[in-house]
């Protein structure tokens, strides 16, 4: 019987090892895969069960806390927003059972610890709770309620603010906000409110309509490439017939022999629907790219929340340099170009630069738990579309619009503004009250002029005002409190 | 160095490792060391201390690693049942000291263990007396949908556990006297060794058995189990690899007969295959078991860091943490590296244990041996296999670990009739090798 007893146990050590096997791919192999399943909880029990760090505004108030509930193995801690609504955006929230958005998703890692693998193991061996990191941003809260308050009063919009040298981006507000606290009570109404759609990052995913401010980029192409200089004249008419259609003038005034000051300053149609087509595809389409159209801004926000800017088809689909398109209407900011307030804010920083777009970066620092900054944003360039010679030509031409020509109201008393109005017409949506023809109002621009400290873009939806009536006086606004407050 | 001495040294250390996992169970519910660890390390220091000289009396010829072995395991199922509930904690350690005191009675009473071959009709009865108790309306008891437990009173128990050890004793016997005729009278029938009718209808019995507790008993594990422990008997008996698989062919038939016509073990089954078919109903305890699992890597999240219920509510993330999914906690908390270790510690007893049937010199000794071997391996692998989704999830214990004073106390029988196999196969052999090497070395 003693060699089926020595088989039998054979058999035994297979069984076991069979069970290892298993063990292995569970415990280690497909433990990825597991973690992702929809039915595993686990994971996000667990992170409730971290103490998530803090998100702080530049001056430290905080924007977002985890606070403890219940004790020992029912401990779990949930996400409070102080602040409420005010940093709904860009900040997002966090929730266990409703996920994560904006900036909380992006800087998970940081904010639950998971940022540096080894002290985690370390922690563990000394038996340590992991625990999260805070996460300091630039914003400006100061500049932030300005920017709110106004957009609350002038209608659904946008404004974003960007500190050119740095990328630093200091004021992100979306009207209508929402309270994140209120995310776990109401999170589908929020979701299906089709009129305000309040979880809608405007400021990142609003897709409008650029108007007059993309005249900008065409002025930039132009200067950069070549096709003219500050003192070329070109012939505009009041009205140019463009693939069958007139494009017009306001009021049909005609500006023969003008230059580039005076087109800007006066937002000439004609003169830079002839400039569009003086370009070309190619060249249009490059200039736009290096501005970082087509591209989803670097800015440090998940991907898929950041929409990419420039000239879509019927069906939503990003157009390139070889596709047709009437130049001297995408060169006029129309023909379904369609820009996100934070697109048309990289512009102006780039330009404010001399010429460098930097990255767009909400974060500051990290700081451990212990208090130590343990990253610190080292700005980065993203990519110099012109030289600072046309940014500086780009300058004296957006400083005409505020001291003499259609973005007036964005004049700051004892400091010099250079900026752009834009008022596109849409066909009104839901937020308009439907059907009817409305105006997208804009301002884009930065100050001082000569030693900018602040770019912003700032957009209203569904307005019947016009960009200096509407835009401007926030763009003043934010752009007072920044400045005032440095 | 002397059989008693190694078992007394190699008690320390499985001591201190009971010390250890408790300090770092207080670690971390408390933040802070508790000299209590040291106070329950003293304990069961105390009572293996105690088991240790009463062996050395009795049993002085006895394999001396077994006992440290499941002293390993118990420090293990101690420890972790405390960290899920302390007051399952201190249930546990008194059946570990009830299961010591029935451990010592069968070794004092039973030191001539042939006098189970006198009664072994009477064992069976018994034994299948046992099964069938927790069908009988009054003392019966159901726990999702199987009916494994008996309420007598205040005393409430699963009898299968002890209906086990009955089988294998009547088993044992009934192969020491027959296997000669099932080997001899066995005849080819188109190319396949029959065994001799007459002399397997007892054998049919156990088929029957292991098929009524599927369908009336509907305890899935415990018919695996039993019926497993029966086919090894009968291989190790006869030698005959067809009898095995005729029994194995039987088995498989009446197990698919019932999956697909009682609900119950059609249902086991069913979510064994497709466990995402419904993932928080039938398919929750095995989805959460592997989960818990997936948790725990290479190196494990540490004692006391696993999630049991959800947070805050008492809603179990872990169904039956304590006893069915206990393994797939210890996964979560000490790792792939920590749960081998446990596998590796059953692997090693079964080692002790068919060395000792090796060793035996009488049919019955060695069949006995190698029955309750056997059928200790194989309840440690239903379990394991089925929280690991091996095979369907059936409710067994993981013997000496699970909370369950009915397992540790009839384990504890198990191990007191292989230590007294062992005394008697060392005592003579001692005289004619010494050799004692821990592993296998073979027949001799």
């Amino acid at each position: 019987m003693n060699r089926q007893i020595v088989k039998l146990f054979g058999l035994v050590v297979v069984l076991f090892a069979v069970l290892i096997g298993f063990t292995s791919y569970w415990s280690v192999f497909d433990a990825r895969a597991l973690k992702e399943k929809n039915a595993n909880k686990r994971p996000l029990l667990e992170q409730q069960q971290i103490r998530r760090g803090r998100v702080l505004a530049a001056d430290g108030t905080v924007i977002a806390r985890s606070v403890a509930k219940g004790q020992g193995d029912a401990l779990r801690y949930v996400r409070r927003y102080p602040e409420g609504s005010l940093y709904g955006h860009p900040i997002g929230y966090s929730f266990v059972q409703q996920g994560d958005s904006e900036f909380e998703k992006f800087h998970n890692d940081e904010l639950v610890g998971n940022d540096s693998e080894f002290t985690s193991i370390l922690d563990e061996l000394r038996g340590r709770r992991q625990e999260g990191n805070d996460v300091v941003t630039n914003l400006d809260p100061a500049a932030q309620s300005t920017a709110l308050a106004d957009l609350e009063a002038a209608g659904f919009g946008a404004v974003v603010a960007i500190e050119p040298q740095s990328g630093r981006v200091r004021v992100m507000a979306s009207n209508p906000s929402y309270d994140p606290n209120r995310v776990p009570y109401e999170l589908s109404k929020l979701n299906t409110n089709e009129v305000e759609t309040p979880l809608l990052d405007r400021a990142t995913q609003g897709q409008y309509p650029p108007g007059s401010t993309f005249k900008v980029v065409t002025a930039a192409a132009g200067l950069e490439s070549g096709t003219i200089t500050p003192s070329t004249p070109i012939d505009a008419p009041g009205t140019l017939e463009v693939e069958g259609t007139p494009l017009e003038n306001d009021f049909g005034e005609s500006f023969p022999g003008a230059t580039l000051d005076t087109a800007l300053t006066n937002s000439v149609n004609t003169w830079f629907g002839q400039l569009g087509q003086r370009l070309g595809n190619d060249t249009l389409f490059e200039y736009m790219e290096r501005f970082g159209f087509n591209s989803t801004p670097a800015i440090d926000l998940p991907a898929e929340e950041v929409y990419k800017s420039g000239v879509f088809n019927e069906e939503e689909e990003l157009l390139g340099a070889s596709d047709p398109v009437d130049l001297a209407r995408v060169a006029i900011g129309q023909e379904r170009l369609a820009v996100t307030p934070l697109q048309m804010a990289e512009v102006t920083a780039a330009i404010a630069n001399g010429g460098k777009l930097m990255k767009p970066q909400i974060w500051s620092r990290v700081v451990d738990p212990d208090g130590r900054v343990t990253k610190r944003l080292d700005p980065s360039e993203y990519s110099q579309p012109i030289s600072s010679k046309t940014a500086e030509e780009l300058t004296t031409a957006m400083e005409g619009v505020v001291s003499e020509g259609t973005g007036t109201n964005a004049a700051i008393p004892g400091i010099s503004v250079a900026g752009k109005t834009g008022t596109a017409e849409t066909p009104g949506n839901a937020a308009c009250g439907g059907g009817e023809e409305e105006n997208q109002a804009w301002f884009i621009g930065f100050a001082p002029a000569e030693d900018p400290k602040i770019a912003i873009a700032a957009t209203v939806e569904c307005t019947e005002e016009f960009g200096n009536d509407v835009a401007a006086p926030i763009f003043r606004d934010v752009a007072e409190t920044i400045l005032n407050g440095e | 160095m002397s059989a008693r001495n190694r078992e007394l040294m190699a008690l320390v250390p499985v001591a201190l490792l009971l010390t250890a996992g408790f300090a770092a169970v207080f670690a971390q519910k408390n933040s802070q060391l508790d000299n209590l660890s040291l106070i329950y390390g003293a304990y069961f220091f105390g009572v293996c201390l105690a088991t240790h000289v009463f062996l050395r009396i009795r049993l002085p010829n006895a394999d001396p690693y077994l006992f440290p072995l499941v002293a390993l395991l118990m420090a293990f199922g101690l420890v972790m049942v405390y960290r899920i509930d302390a007051s399952l904690a201190r249930d546990q350690a008194n059946w570990f000291v009830l299961g010591l005191v029935l451990f010592a009675l069968t070794i004092h009473f039973l030191r001539d263990y042939d006098v189970l071959e006198r009664y072994r009709y009477t064992i069976a009865v018994a034994g299948l007396l046992l099964l069938l108790a927790p069908r009988l309306p009054g003392i019966g008891q159901q726990v999702n949908g199987a009916y494994l437990g008996v309420k007598i009173g205040p005393l409430a128990f699963q009898p299968a556990e002890f209906s086990k050890i009955c089988l294998v004793v009547f088993l044992a016997s009934y192969l020491r006297e027959h296997r000669e005729v099932l080997i001899v009278g066995a005849r080819r029938v188109l190319g396949i060794t029959l065994p001799p009718l007459k002399h397997f209808g007892p054998m049919l019995v156990v088929w029957g058995a292991s098929m009524f507790m599927l369908v009336f008993i509907r305890d899935l594990g415990s018919s695996l189990m039993f019926f497993a422990a029966f086919l090894a008997l009968l291989y190790v008996a006869t030698g005959r690899f067809s009898f095995v698989a005729i029994g194995m062919a039987m088995f498989l038939v009446g197990a698919w007969f019932f999956a697909s016509t009682v609900p119950h073990v059609h249902d086991r089954v069913e979510v064994w295959l497709n466990p995402y078919t419904d993932p928080q109903g039938s398919g929750y305890q095995i989805l959460q078991s592997i989960f818990a699992q997936a948790d725990g890597g290479l190196f494990g999240k540490g004692f006391g860091q696993a999630l049991i219920t959800i947070p805050g509510t008492p809603a179990p993330l872990l169904p039956a943490a304590q006893t069915d999914t206990i393994y797939s906690l210890i996964v979560n908390e000490l790792g792939l590296f920590g749960a081998s270790a446990v596998i590796l510690i059953y692997l090693l007893i079964a080692a002790r244990g068919f060395k000792i049937a090796l060793l035996a010199d009488d049919g019955f000794s060695k069949l006995l041996a190698t029955g309750l071997t056997a059928v200790f391996a194989i309840q440690a692998f239903v379990i394991i296999g089925g929280v690991t989704r091996a095979i369907p999830l059936t409710g067994v214990t993981l013997p000496f670990i699970s909370y369950g004073g009915s397992s540790i106390v009839a384990n504890f029988v198990l191990l007191a009739l292989l230590l007294l196999i062992s005394d008697r196969a060392r005592r003579e052999s001692a005289a004619a090798s010494g050799g004692n090497d821990f592993f296998l070395e073979g027949s001799r």
